[in-house]
């Protein structure tokens, strides 16, 4: 069994009164793509948002590459090798693809203000690097074609592409994906779903949160399931098909 | 056709740089005043384009900033007059004004730089009244800032023995003060825009972008967004100490009155006006709105009198009264500013549809 | 321990003063987000006319009761009329510029009026008429005078009818409505239009009501007079949690208190070094010190990021 990258334990959340998340544990595997599904406010983006820093955890932690993570400052995650994507995509609207994926490489770069100004040639090789990996990142989700327009044009497929692209950008070690299928097409799905194991199979772990099932259950190595901010099960995907409980979660039993 | 673009755009730059030069000269044939005028125009753009850097590019709502122009100012004036005697050079006091001023940037910046843009507004504007009463009563007990009546004999700023006040003949040309304050002035300018044209299409200026766009979306791809907009605030602070200390030495005198609130305001409306992060808009709006003020002045009360025969109103208060005008006009027409970069008037344009 | 009772009147005075002020301020920002940096000159008109409307109906042999109401009267319709044209003129076709758009707008306004009012009422302080009797109370030690009650009186009662109107009419609920989600409100068949216009005008009949307060409190005018006052009401709106008529109501009285124990006391707290010429920065020394501590202002809702 190869080590766990990110182990959440115990995590709770709560809005006023509203337990977002109760006594969340599970743990994530090096190089497997792990599915988080639930119904409709389950908790399972409040559980991204708390791991990657957005909000601080009431209770419990988590562990990420053998160190805990001190999410307090969501820009220490990535830093960390965390990327996200969020389910109602948020691109840098009128900055060009280029320079979305450009933005990414802000973490594992260093030029300063001096840099800039005296244009040193560190800076300039680091820029060009920049930009060359940027275009790379473009043609690697297929959209280099696309890379001046600015990112508020592309199409919705487009954008999700590149907020992934994006977030490939700081080199994370693990990729977080909020329902990266939503809206899309059936061809589109299979597209996303092809890109995302090219991710994984050149060794990125990946955790998403997924509403269509299907593609959870074909493309998972493991799935966890939340139902009113609690873990319901984790395991592989033929077991959680089949148990009880998730069923119910989802018929509303 | 690259090769003739090229062209183009060097003898654009050559035309652009022999009017500079020639400029003070054309405007001292309608007086000195008019290159002080031109003087005040160009200290204007160099901190504007400091603002800009703090609003247009990190988009930080700062009404405060005149506090360390300020600040800048008062450096120079207490280190170098009678006030306390202390005489000490340009380059000893310069960087001690930017220094104080970053260093007061940092100090109202860190812990408000959190706060969501209309608060952050109101607490630098905040900020900048308290420097401003300050500046007022500190006279007693103890007598640092001399009170409303401020400081006079400031020292000039001075190379060695060569000193910006007075008139100086070079190479047969005689120079006077204004105008070579002036000079002084387009080289700290220039200087200015390149820093922040380069900034601009940095991995600094990427990210403060980034920031501006949305705001989550960047911390999330690892942006420590407090440090870099802490960086703008700081960086904006000491531009502003830099113009204060010339400021302080080209006047010769400095109060707490040229500190005022309207000051901020009127350096932010050159951002605004001229077209918001972008640079050749910003030093438009900061020429247009120090010259028309000065430009009505003179025009107001003529007119009227060639008008009506007699000044039917007060022309300071008309004058003043045309400039709110022609912010509110200038605004209700040109919303995004009068030269905005391109980018800027697409997003605008959509956005109307 | 007189000193204290004594400055929390005074304080309670200025407060309610600021209140007033203020809620035109958070009206105007929590319905469209816009800093209405003219209000402050909306105050100073309304003080101004009042002056001239007084002084015109006693000289036609009016009893003064008399005049100070058609004073008071042709003050706020005017400020009324002059809130209206303010949003119709000058922020309305900006309802989707850029954010410092109408913020610039609004100070060519303020500065517009300011230079207006110059011209019509000339650059030197004016006599507020004295509309109501000089009596003088003492109780426990502490002086307060007539205008004072009536001060907080009417300012109190003005605060109870705004919150009637705000919680208990269609156009309160209409309001309430497009400041949580202006899109949806008028999906829902509210008239954003309407709304604002509303916002402005009661937010503008309020200012004119303090304005003659701050005349009769303090006896003089000038057309430079809503600057600083409105500079600290809109602190006080910030204080209260900007957007929140609560919280302006309470962060206007709060900032009343503040500045007069600040005034009472500064010295002997910083043993003579700061005099009381230093009342002025209190506001904004609380202000920040709020902030720091509680970003979205007292009473404010907390805005957090959302992802």
């Amino acid at each position: 069994m190869s080590r766990v990258l990110l182990e959440a334990k115990g995590v709770a959340k709560h809005f006023g009164g509203v337990k977002a998340l109760r006594d969340v544990s599970l743990s994530i595997r090096q190089g497997e793509i792990y599915g988080l599904i639930g119904p409709n406010g389950a908790g399972k983006t409040t559980f991204f948002n708390c791991m990657t820093g957005l909000y601080v955890p009431d209770g419990g932690g988590f562990t990420f590459d053998g160190a805990p993570l001190h999410a307090d400052a969501p820009h220490q995650a990535a830093r960390r090798g965390i990327a996200r994507t969020f389910q109602n995509i948020r691109l840098f609207g009128n900055m060009t693809a280029l320079e979305n994926v450009m933005i990414g490489r802000h973490v594992r770069t260093g030029a300063g203000v001096l840099g800039a100004i005296f244009q040193t040639a560190a800076t300039r090789a680091e820029e060009a690097a920049i930009r060359q990996r940027a275009i790379e990142l473009l043609h690697y989700v297929r959209i280099e074609d696309r890379a001046g327009d600015l990112a508020k044009n592309l199409s919705y497929g487009d954008q999700r592409r590149l907020e992934i692209a994006r977030a490939l950008a700081t080199e994370p070690k693990l990729l977080c994906l909020d329902e990266p299928a939503a809206g899309m097409n059936a061809t589109e799905t299979a597209e996303l779903r092809e890109l995302i194991e090219g991710i994984r199979s050149d060794g990125t772990t990946i955790l998403f949160i997924e509403h269509d099932v299907k593609l959870v259950m074909g493309l998972c190595d493991r799935v966890a399931v939340l139902d009113y901010g609690a873990l319901v099960i984790e395991d592989v995907p033929a077991v959680v098909q089949k148990d009880q409980r998730v069923i119910e979660a989802y018929l509303g039993a | 056709m690259k090769n003739g673009r090229f062209f183009r755009s060097t003898a654009g730059v050559m035309a652009g740089a022999v009017l500079l030069l020639v400029l003070p000269f054309v405007a001292a044939m309608g007086g000195q005043a008019w290159v002080r005028i031109l003087d005040f125009a160009i200290l204007y753009v160099f901190l504007a384009l400091g603002l800009n850097i703090v609003v247009g590019f990190a988009g930080l709502l700062d009404l405060g900033y005149i506090a360390f122009y300020a600040v800048g100012a008062y450096t120079w004036a207490l280190l170098a007059s009678p006030h306390f005697g202390l005489h000490l050079p340009i380059w000893v006091i310069l960087p001690i004004g930017a220094g104080l001023a970053c260093i007061a940037g940092v100090l109202l910046g860190s812990p408000t730089l959190k706060l969501r843009g209309d608060y952050l507004a109101i607490v630098t504007l905040g900020f900048g009244e308290i420097v401003r009463i300050f500046m007022n009563n500190l006279n007693a007990p103890i007598n640092i800032t001399n009170g409303p009546q401020g400081i006079t004999l400031i020292d000039p700023v001075a190379f060695g023995s060569f000193k910006f006040s007075g008139t100086t003949e070079i190479f047969g040309l005689a120079l006077t003060g204004p105008q070579k304050y002036y000079y002084l002035l387009i080289a700290l300018c220039v200087l200015v825009v390149i820093i922040n044209l380069r900034l601009q299409h940095s991995r600094i200026g990427r990210a403060w972008q980034a920031i501006r766009e949305d705001e989550v979306a960047a911390k999330a791809v690892g942006i420590n967004t407090r440090n870099l907009k802490l960086l703008a605030f700081a960086m904006g602070a000491s531009f502003g100490g830099v113009a204060g200390g010339v400021f302080s030495a080209m006047q010769g005198f400095v109060s707490p009155e040229s500190f005022s609130l309207i000051e901020s305001i009127m350096v932010l409306a050159m951002v605004v006006l001229g077209g918001m992060g972008h640079i050749p808009g910003v030093i438009l709006g900061a020429v247009l709105l120090s010259i028309l003020p000065e430009a009505l002045r003179y025009g107001v009360g003529p007119i009227q009198t060639a008008l009506f025969g007699r000044l039917l109103v007060d022309p300071e208060s008309l004058r003043m009264l045309v400039f709110g005008l022609a912010l509110v006009l200038v605004m209700r027409f040109r919303p995004a500013g009068l030269w905005p970069s391109p980018e800027r008037r697409r997003e605008l344009e959509e956005a109307g549809q | 321990m007189d000193i204290f009772f004594q400055q929390i009147i005074n304080g309670l005075v200025q407060g309610s003063i600021y209140a007033l002020v203020a809620l035109g301020y958070t009206m105007v920002y929590g319905i469209m987000g816009l800093i209405n940096f003219a209000h402050g000159e909306v105050v100073m008109i309304g003080t101004l006319v009042a002056i001239t409307v007084v002084g015109t109906l006693v000289d036609a042999g009016m009893p003064v009761a008399l005049a100070g109401l058609g004073g008071v009267s042709a003050s706020v319709l005017v400020c009324m009329a002059l809130g209206w044209s303010l949003e119709r003129v000058a922020y309305r076709p900006l309802r989707h510029a850029p954010r410092l758009t109408p913020l610039i707008t609004a100070i060519g306004m303020s500065i517009v009026l300011q230079n207006l009012a110059m011209m019509i009422w000339g650059r030197n302080y004016l006599t507020f008429p004295s509309l109501l009797p000089r009596l003088h109370f003492e109780l426990g030690g502490t002086h307060f005078t007539f205008i004072q009650v009536v001060i907080v009186v009417v300012s109190a009662a003005t605060m109870g009818g705004l919150l009637l109107l705000v919680y208990r009419t269609r156009l309160g609920m209409a309001m309430r409505a497009t400041a949580q989600n202006p899109a949806v409100a008028s999906l829902m068949g509210v008239n954003i239009n309407r709304v604002i216009a509303a916002a402005f005008v009661i937010g503008s009949a309020l200012a004119a009501l303090a304005g003659i307060m701050v005349g009769t409190y303090y006896e003089i005018a000038h057309y430079q007079m809503g600057f600083m006052l409105g500079l600290k009401a809109f602190t006080a709106a910030v204080l209260g949690g900007i957007g929140n008529m609560a919280g302006a109501m309470l962060g206007g009285v709060l900032l009343g208190i503040i500045e007069a124990l600040g005034a009472g006391y500064i010295g002997d707290l910083t043993g003579g070094f700061l005099g009381s010429h230093y009342q002025d920065i209190f506001a904004f020394v609380v202000l920040i010190v709020v902030l720091m501590f509680k970003p979205s202002g007292l009473f404010g809702e907390k805005t957090g990021d959302r992802a």
